[in-house]
């Protein structure tokens, strides 16, 4: 027990650094001194750790309002019976590791979460279980956090009456990786956060978004997948914010996307993989985004341009087997496509350089038939679209003409 | 027994057909007989049911046969120009229609009469004129049918097939058919005809035997007597 | 009707145009595999084949055959043989080795390629099933227009103008008023002007098998609601069947009035 506490101690203490040697521990399990979670935190110290054994607690609104490491051993439950919300951390450094969290209550009035963390920095989420909950992690004005290899999962059927998975609002610095979250509303939702990174999550299955991003800047998010949510991802009124190596995976459905990006200026959107979904990006109100070596599979719509969007830069990615590649809504172009591949580019490359020697029109007049008369899109693959559209090719008029890829790539770029 | 009354028959606005009236008795031969574009292949046709007539009422054997096809098993026809489909061959123009009709016929003995031998395997594109009408003929004449219809049947034959044609014409008739022949070879008319139907700008201009219209127009062979009857009515 | 149908058919399969025709769907079959090596790819390029070609290629053969075989007619008339026996035998012959030509010509190099474990089984079933429609419904159409008129170079005339009305035309009218009329609701027009026409009909039939259901949810709920269900792809393949059963009901009916 020793050798563990000294393992565990070093642990915690990396992550925190604020951990003191003389911390006591507390178990908790049915047969133990101390039969309830909520007992453990009235009589703990700061800085002592509970240990809680497997089992059910049946328990609701546990308020930690001191330091604290709770650790679940073999993965006790605390059921909240559908009250209120379970644990709720009020306090700076406080780790809680290893719980099944389940049937958080729903509120029409209050955000009840599994796990609530209000004004509390340096907080550790880890490995824990959520489930039927209404908000998961909730977070609030709380900064240097982690929220690591949580499972959080809902029974989400409408927007009203659901919660997010993670739900961060005014907060800095905080850390959400390797989470997997289903069947929420967003399944991540950032407001006012900033110099965050998110890594490693899936998101799926949820209503809405799988993740959401609003008004917040200097963020990071690689390595997540998005699969199937109700809309996909959206990112909206933030600024500088890194998008790489995500998957965004068969968001399907009317007004579904696998990226909105709403108002959004200086991102670098990079090695993305947007496979199968009705819009891949959606594009409103974008400046000086950088599109470099995504692959864009069997959408919809590859790209959306909706409203104006000023210096936007493509290059190096993939279009393949899109129903329509680009779309936009004006005759305007400031945007610059260069040396991307296209699946549906029929010219040749007789100097052999791998760089086809006809420009590729990425814009088709049919995709703009349709932004203007949704209900046209029953014409798609009919040959009297196919010879409007080349008719367009020869002669644009209704099409931006200067939206060309004069370098398009003859082989696909990233494989 | 055929029995024709007040048959009507246009085309677009060229009335081909006006008001027919004829019976045609059971036994021997009845040549149809009128200028060119008189009606006689309509009236031909609408017996088979081929041409569909305005008004007016064909019976045969008593059974009015328009709306019915079942009473053709009792006619063997032949067509006027012996058009065939080109990609079979002969044989297989034979078989097909034996097939259809699903009777017993006697087509070898009408192939080696007419020593179509050599041709049974040749595709009936390949065929000359003359060769597809002797096709054409061991087709009409291979049924043992009671009413046999031949239009234009001489047209495109040798002298020797002929002769075949009219021997076997001879036969059917002593077998106790009935054989409506039109045609504009005379002399075939005066030496086979029973009786004569002769169609005048769609009507019945006269029916008899060939004594009879050579009485009536006053001449002493068929062909003057024919051109008379035309002449006057010009 | 089985053995006139037999003879029309016999005398199509053994002509050079089959032979053609078939040769045709089975390069294409194997150079579209061969240059996309994804079934799925080859499905879509070949949906947009199939609902303009098979329209066009139905139209002239069934126009083509009807008057190439008027002898055959004439002779077949004679007979003891009902007349709509005769026609409707035919108009099947025709049919049913076009169908053949498409299935066979088609089915040969997908097997080939291992369709059998593919998922696009279904939509490869989904799309020769349309081309069959499309076969039976313009050769019906053919086989009225040449009925109607005994002049070839007229019945060609019209038979391709009525290709070319469905193929093209009818889009271009329907693309229009879409626009002219984007103002108003026009889900149900778009479904019932979708009806009207077998081509748009079979194409959406394919789309929507292909994935694409969501592309056309984007427009409104009725489209995802009508198509996107089993009772909606019964429902357009029921009305395909309508579409086939009228032209040839059409056939039986001038037949049986028509002079030789």
């Amino acid at each position: 027990m020793k050798q563990f506490r000294f393992v565990l101690g070093i642990f915690i203490g990396a992550l925190l650094l604020s951990l003191p040697a003389a911390a006591v521990t507390t178990e908790v399990c049915a047969t133990c001194a101390v039969k309830s979670v909520k007992d453990a935190v009235l009589q703990a110290s700061p800085y002592d750790t509970i240990l809680v054994r497997g089992g059910t607690y049946l328990e609701n609104n546990i308020i930690i309002d001191k330091p604290l490491v709770l650790l679940g051993e073999n993965a006790p439950v605390i059921d909240g019976q559908y009250l209120a919300g379970i644990v709720e951390i009020k306090s700076d450094s406080v780790t809680l590791r290893g719980f099944v969290l389940q049937n958080v209550g729903l509120s029409y009035t209050q955000d009840f979460a599994a796990i609530h963390i209000g004004n509390s920095d340096y907080f550790v989420i880890a490995d824990n279980v959520l489930k039927d909950v209404f908000f998961g992690i909730y977070v609030q004005k709380s900064d240097y956090g982690l929220i690591h290899q949580n499972t959080i999962s809902s029974q989400a059927v409408e927007e009203f009456n659901s919660g997010n998975g993670i739900h961060i609002w005014h907060c800095k610095n905080i850390t959400v990786t390797g989470n997997h979250l289903s069947r929420l509303r967003d399944g991540i939702y950032l407001e006012f956060v900033e110099e965050s990174l998110i890594t490693d999550n899936i998101s799926t299955n949820n209503i809405r978004y799988g993740l959401h991003f609003m008004f917040s800047n200097h963020d990071d998010y690689y390595d997540n997948v998005f699969i199937n949510n109700g809309a996909g991802v959206a990112v909206m009124f933030s600024k500088f914010i890194n998008m790489k190596r995500n998957k965004f995976l068969r968001n399907w459905g009317t007004a579904s996307f696998g990226l909105l990006l709403k108002e959004i200026y200086d991102a670098e959107i990079e090695q993305n993989l947007f496979e199968e979904n009705t819009i891949g990006v959606n594009i409103e109100g974008t400046n000086r985004i950088n599109y470099k070596n995504n692959r864009f599979v069997g959408n919809g719509w590859a790209v959306k341009f909706t409203g104006g969007c000023y210096a936007n830069i493509f290059t190096g990615n993939d279009f393949l087997s899109n129903s329509f590649d680009v779309s936009y809504n004006t005759k305007m172009n400031d945007n610059l496509f260069d040396h991307n591949y296209w699946s549906s580019y029929a010219g040749y490359d007789l100097d052999k350089d791998g760089i086809g020697d006809v420009p590729y029109r990425p814009v088709k007049l049919f995709s703009y038939i349709v932004n203007r008369t949704p209900e046209t899109i029953i014409l798609l693959r009919s040959l009297f679209i196919d010879i409007l559209n080349f008719s367009e090719k020869v002669s644009p008029v209704f099409t931006p003409d200067d939206l060309l890829d004069t370098s398009p790539s003859m082989k696909i770029i990233n494989d | 027994m055929i029995e024709i009354t007040g048959l009507h028959k246009k085309f677009g606005k060229v009335e081909v057909l006006d008001s027919v009236s004829l019976t045609i008795a059971d036994k021997g031969i009845f040549a149809i007989l009128g200028p060119n574009g008189s009606g006689k292949t309509t009236l031909i046709k609408s017996i088979l049911g081929m041409v569909i007539p305005q008004q007016g009422e064909i019976k045969i054997d008593g059974e009015v046969i328009k709306g019915k096809y079942d009473y053709r098993k009792n006619i063997d026809y032949l067509p006027q120009i012996a058009r065939f489909p080109d990609n079979i061959t002969v044989t297989e123009l034979i078989n097909m229609i034996k097939n259809l009709r699903n009777r017993q016929a006697n087509d070898t003995e009408l192939i080696d009469m007419f020593g179509l031998e050599p041709f049974l395997d040749k595709k009936l594109g390949n065929l000359s004129g003359g060769t597809k009408q002797k096709v054409n003929l061991v087709l009409a004449f291979m049924f043992d049918s009671p009413l046999l219809i031949l239009d234009e049947p001489t047209t495109g034959l040798d002298p020797v097939s002929l002769l075949h044609l009219k021997d076997l014409i001879r036969k059917e008739r002593e077998a106790g058919k009935t054989i409506l022949i039109t045609t504009h070879i005379m002399d075939f008319v005066e030496t086979m005809a029973d009786e004569i139907v002769f169609l005048l700008e769609g009507n019945i201009y006269f029916k008899g035997t060939v004594a009879e219209l050579k009485q009536k127009s006053d001449r002493n062979d068929l062909e003057h007597a024919i051109a008379t009857i035309l002449s006057e009515n010009k | 009707m089985i053995k006139v149908l037999q003879y029309s058919f016999y005398d199509l399969i053994r002509s050079r145009w089959s032979y053609v025709y078939f040769l045709f769907y089975l390069v294409l079959g194997f150079a579209l595999l061969f240059l996309n090596n994804s079934v799925a790819k080859s499905v879509i390029t070949l949906m947009n084949i199939i609902i303009v070609l098979t329209p066009m290629i139905g139209t002239i053969f069934g126009v083509m055959y009807f008057y190439s075989s008027r002898e055959f007619t004439e002779l077949l008339l004679a007979q003891p043989i009902k007349r709509t026996t005769i026609f409707i035998g035919q108009y099947l012959g025709v049919s049913l080795s076009l169908m053949l030509s498409l299935v066979i010509g088609l089915g040969i190099p997908f097997m080939f390629y291992g369709l059998w474990q593919s998922a696009e089984m279904a939509n490869f079933g989904l799309l020769l099933l349309s081309g069959s429609f499309l076969t039976l419904i313009f050769v019906a159409l053919a086989y009225n227009i040449a009925l109607s008129n005994d002049n070839k170079i007229k019945g060609f005339g019209y038979a391709i103008l009525v290709w070319l009305f469905m193929a093209v035309i009818y889009d271009g009218m329907f693309l229009i008023s879409l626009i002219i009329f984007e103002d108003y609701p026009l889900d149900k027009f778009t479904l019932i002007a979708t009806m009207f026409n077998p081509i748009d009909l079979s194409r959406i039939l394919i789309l929507l098998k292909l994935d694409i259901s969501a592309l056309l949810g984007y427009t409104g709920a009725i489209f995802q609601k009508f198509f996107g269900t089993h009772a909606g792809i019964f429902s357009s393949l029921l009305v395909l069947v309508i579409w086939t059963i009228i032209p040839v009901y059409f056939i039986a009916r001038k037949a049986s009035k028509k002079d030789f």
